[in-house]
């Protein structure tokens, strides 16, 4: 089966190779050595290497040297720590996200960063399958008051959330977040993985890394020390303290698991195609792969006739006395 | 073998509707198949992480028709 579909492979096997002879072809070279052309004259080669040289210098110019390291006026501590990478366990091609650390993770979110924190891309809805029952995200949505209408007589009414409800957002505008926080506005957390350097262990590292600013530093009033956030002083404070929340799973809320599990929150809901997308990237693979082989296969299969065939050709004897 | 071979093309291939619809039941059992295959890999690869492993925890008596 295998010779039939690869029998160049197997004739060539023996074969030896031919030393490259330049005597094959002395006939087509020798017409390109008498007539150089325009291509071989002085001016052609003048000229290439003045153009060659010519973009190497004016590339250089306009975006300096790529091969010499680079000076930059910008400290680690003015661009930012780089985050560690941290072992989430949604890392890897065919993991998915522990959703007990999304259900702990929104828990977090809600106590802790939603004093300040939107999250308006995510409705009640979104959780039910990933974190919560039906029940629990009805029950949830329904402590809250959404403003509804207008009714009949024209005008906006209350009235308790839904599952199709959007979270609630901490302030009303923009202003009043700035002004609820020293100035500093407080992002929607819908994206925020997708939307910073670093992604989840940046948040990881952001949640985990507050300290005393280091000697020398100065801070801005009501500035807090962190040395992954670009520039270093962050207007928001360390939330995180072990045993804030209390988790119903039972989980030791530590700093570090109560920021493992919010980062894994907000992953998920940068992110909710997450695992769907993983599932069916394995299967697609699987199929392509297996459909690419079988077509490599067919071609070789098809081919290997016109590729082993000899064609002879067999002149006409000449006449015993020559041509009539 | 020839037996086989020629029950095989009377069956399947000598008459274009019995092809084509061998194509179609074929397709069908395929995508069954592979995507029974993969998710029994998929769960056990990824087993105690997703929601089905902890569903049962937080589900209460009456509502079970529902996710």
């Amino acid at each position: 089966m295998l010779s039939s579909a690869f029998p160049r492979l197997i004739s060539r096997a023996g074969a030896r190779v031919q030393p490259f002879s330049k005597a094959r072809f002395t006939s087509s070279s020798q017409s390109t050595t008498s007539t150089p052309g325009f291509f071989g004259s002085k001016t052609a080669i003048a000229s290439s290497t003045l153009l060659a040289t010519g973009s190497l210098v004016w590339y250089n110019h306009l975006y300096g040297i790529n091969l010499l390291p680079e000076a930059s006026a910008n400290s680690a501590g003015e661009n930012g720590m780089h985050p560690t990478r941290q072992p989430f366990e949604h890392y890897g091609p065919f993991e998915t996200f522990n959703h007990a650390s999304i259900r702990r993770g929104y828990q977090v979110y809600r106590e802790v960063c939603s004093a300040c924190h939107s999250l308006d891309r995510i409705a009640w809805r979104n959780l039910v399958g990933v974190s919560h029952t039906v029940d629990e995200a009805k029950a949830m949505a329904e402590e809250v008051e959404y403003t509804d209408g207008p009714n009949d007589e024209g005008e906006m009414f209350q009235r308790p959330g839904k599952l199709a409800d959007y979270m609630p957002a901490p302030y009303p505008n923009e202003e009043a977040a700035r002004a609820g926080n020293g100035g500093g506005l407080p992002p929607d957390l819908s994206l925020i993985v997708k939307a910073r350097h670093g992604a989840a262990d940046y948040i990881y590292s952001l949640l985990t890394g507050y300290c005393d600013p280091p000697a020398g530093v100065k801070l801005a009033e009501g500035m807090n020390y962190n040395p992954y956030f670009p520039g270093g002083g962050i207007a928001m404070a360390r939330v995180l303290f072990d045993g804030l929340v209390e988790y119903d799973d039972g989980t030791p809320a530590t700093t570090s698991q109560m920021a493992k599990d919010v980062t894994v929150f907000l992953n998920w809901a940068a992110e909710p195609e997450h695992d769907q997308r993983k599932k069916m990237g394995l299967q697609a693979l699987i199929i392509l792969s297996t459909l690419t082989a079988i077509s490599l296969y067919v071609k070789r299969f098809k081919w290997s006739y016109l590729k082993t065939r000899k064609i002879v050709y067999d002149p006409p004897k000449p006449a015993r006395h020559g041509p009539l | 073998m020839a037996g086989v071979h020629d029950l095989i093309y009377r069956t399947f291939f000598k008459r274009n509707s019995a092809f084509v619809a061998t194509c179609f039941a074929g397709a069908f059992a395929f995508q069954i198949t592979f995507d029974l295959g993969t998710s029994a890999w998929w769960d056990y690869h990824n087993r105690g992480k997703q929601w089905k492993d902890l569903r049962a925890k937080y589900i209460q008596a009456g509502d079970s028709d529902e996710e």
